[in-house]
């Protein structure tokens, strides 16, 4: 087990060290450094003093190591435009786009299981068929498309809820959160279900999946014959077992919730980073870019990193197969 | 019964023989959803194409934009009364429907080019991995996987950060998102077709590598490659119209219907709901016609299901 975890560790750090120089060599090879860097207020004698100060004239593998070296240290740099470290302020947006993300994914489960497993027990029936027709359309669809849709609906049309921003928070252990204000609540109504969507397809898809091999196999055939009434053998005997893949995949598939809350955050206007990133981009603010991707590597790397142990922990036939 | 079976084997009439491609065509054309998907997206394409001839007015052609027609409803008519805005008009008072044949054109022309030159690009690299094998392939396959494990969005924004925003960055961002596809389904594919007796009797004859990769491997590869690549090309749409109604994408000049969307975005909330609403409409029918085809293609060659 040590050995494994070990080895996964250090693929893990290897993984950060590419995708850091490929970050690195993105933005201070590609582009030009001194434009990127250096304010472009500046003049001449100021432009030299912040390539000299800022090791520009270096070979670019020492300007790696420095890079590297500070990054470790968590200096990524000051965002030109709040004048600001940008490790602070992506740090000062994150609870909001955690928040969004956990809500998506508990909504994407809640939503769901229930309709993969009607689909899964009657699939022949004309709302699986339904059900199903639709998590195609949550596949497809574009998500900017489906939040406009329901930003025309429920807030233009018919006025039920709030289009834009967090609404008001609470402020607990430092960080505001909307989860506990009914005002809170309200606007995260909208974002949530949008960035759930190719969730919530995914959920059923797999539940349904999961259901209709379950429903063949002997035990249930067997708690069945025992005489079970079909409830249980339902939410206990078949739940059970679907339960495990769905929660994985889930799980896994909450670094692309944050990665695509880009696009709901800038619809719904919610202040997250996935909007900073996206208004960075925009002003060319890169020491934010920079630490924007770094932060999101490392969070994708550590998830991967965590289901891949957890999976060893549950079946041993991961951890024997590299021997 | 047993006269027959003395007779020579009568050969049928030369029209009843089904060529491989009428049977795909029949068996295709089992499915009406997938037929009516192929006949929107027909439909769609020829708009796009013919747009500069069959649109009512050319919209960006400043001269014949009125800003006093800006923002009216579908239906209403121009200022001089000669043109009715079936679709309305945005804030420069440009005919939406004109807008969104134009904007097809981007649409189309940048989803489907860019998801031909991810197919070259991935399809190439995944022959090669399967054919050269060893350290070729591993090296391919791990780049492969590391970006798939992570989501598009992310890598285009990586791109897109690197290099800038402009049409060719878009294309070059959504390159790079999808070749991982078209290389894995490549790979998948030509390592079972390469252990195949046609491929041992090239290489006997010495054919050049080249030719036996691309003239030999890669037909054999093209079932799984057409179904990906149909799927791609609706993925390419959808992630270059989210590009730019991010403003991360085509420049507003040259509105795909992304940019239009995004345009008419802050009037939605006005409820001149039009300027967004129609494009929208646009690009759904789009994504979904195109992946319409690709689920019925799917089945067609899935070998697997073959009766």
């Amino acid at each position: 087990m040590s050995v494994y975890l070990l080895r996964r560790l250090i693929q893990a750090v290897g993984v950060v060290l590419a995708m850091s120089l490929i970050v690195f060599v993105g933005v201070f090879a590609i582009g030009d450094p001194v434009e990127i860097l250096i304010s472009p207020d500046a003049d001449q004698m100021e432009r030299e003093r912040a390539i000299k100060a800022l090791g520009l004239d270096l070979p670019l593998w020492q300007q790696y190591g420095i890079f590297l070296g500070k990054a470790l240290q968590g200096d990524l740099g000051r965002s030109f435009v709040f004048n600001e470290p940008a490790l602070t302020l992506i740090m000062q947006r994150m609870p909001a786009t955690l928040e969004l993300a956990l809500a998506a994914t508990f909504g994407a489960i809640l939503i769901g299981l229930p309709l993969g497993l009607y689909a899964g027990l009657r699939p022949n029936s004309v709302g699986s068929k339904a059900i199903m027709a639709g998590s195609i359309l949550g596949f497809s669809l574009p998500t900017f498309w489906v939040g406009l849709m329901l930003i025309m609906v429920f807030a233009v049309q018919l006025g039920w809820l709030p289009s834009t921003g967090r609404g008001e928070t609470v402020t607990i252990l430092g960080t505001r959160w909307s989860f506990f204000t009914m005002d809170g609540l309200a606007h995260m109504v909208m974002p949530a279900l949008n960035l759930a969507l190719f969730k919530i397809s995914l959920v059923i898809r797999l539940t349904r999946a999961g259901v209709r091999e379950t429903m063949l196999m002997d035990y249930v055939k067997f708690a069945r014959a025992k005489g079970l009434s079909p409830f249980r053998v339902t939410f206990v005997h078949v739940f059970k077992n679907i339960l495990i893949p769905v929660v994985t995949v889930t799980g896994l598939e909450f670094g692309s919730t944050i990665a695509f809350s880009v696009v709901t955050e800038s619809i719904f206007a919610w202040p997250g980073m996935g909007k900073l990133i996206i208004d960075s981009i925009n002003v060319l603010d890169r020491p934010v870019i920079v630490a924007y991707l770094m932060i999101i590597v490392l969070m994708f790397i550590t998830i991967n990193l965590i289901v891949d142990l957890t999976y060893s922990v549950l079946d041993p036939r991961v951890r024997l197969e590299g021997k | 019964m047993s006269a027959a079976v003395e007779t020579p084997p009568v050969i049928p009439a030369k029209d009843k023989v089904e060529t491989p491609f009428q049977r795909f065509v029949s068996e295709f054309a089992e499915s009406k959803l997938a037929l009516f998907g192929l006949v929107v997206f027909t439909i769609i394409a020829v708009v796009a194409i013919l747009a500069p001839f069959i649109s009512p007015q050319n919209p960006y052609d400043l001269a014949v934009l009125d800003i006093m027609d800006g923002r009216l409803e579908p239906g209403s008519k121009s200022g001089d009364g000669e043109t009715t805005f079936y679709l309305g008009t945005d804030d420069q008072g440009r005919d939406m429907l004109s807008g969104i044949m134009y904007g097809l054109r981007i649409s189309l022309t940048v989803g489907a080019g860019s998801a031909f030159i991810a197919c070259m690009v991935g399809a190439s690299l995944g022959l090669l991995a399967a054919y050269a094998g060893g350290k070729t392939d591993s090296a391919i396959m791990r780049v492969v996987d590391l970006q798939l494990s992570f989501p598009s969005i992310l890598v285009a924004l990586m791109i897109l950060a690197f290099l800038g925003k402009s049409i060719t960055n878009v294309v070059i961002a959504i390159v790079v998102v999808e070749w991982a596809y078209y290389a894995r389904t490549v790979r998948g594919t030509a390592l079972v077709e390469r252990r195949r007796e046609y491929i041992e009797a090239a290489e006997c004859l010495a054919l050049p590598k080249r030719r036996i990769l691309f003239g030999h491997l890669l037909p054999n590869c093209l079932p799984p490659l057409i179904v990906i690549g149909t799927m791609q090309v609706a993925r390419a749409i959808a992630l270059e119209a989210t590009l730019s109604f991010l403003g991360l994408g085509v420049p507003i000049t040259e509105p795909s219907l992304g940019l239009l969307i995004a345009n008419g975005y802050e009037y939605m909330l006005s409820g001149k709901y039009w300027i967004s609403f129609y494009p929208g409409i646009a690009l759904l029918v789009t994504i979904v016609s195109i992946n319409l085809v690709g689920d019925q293609l799917r089945d067609v060659l899935n070998p697997r299901l073959k009766k």
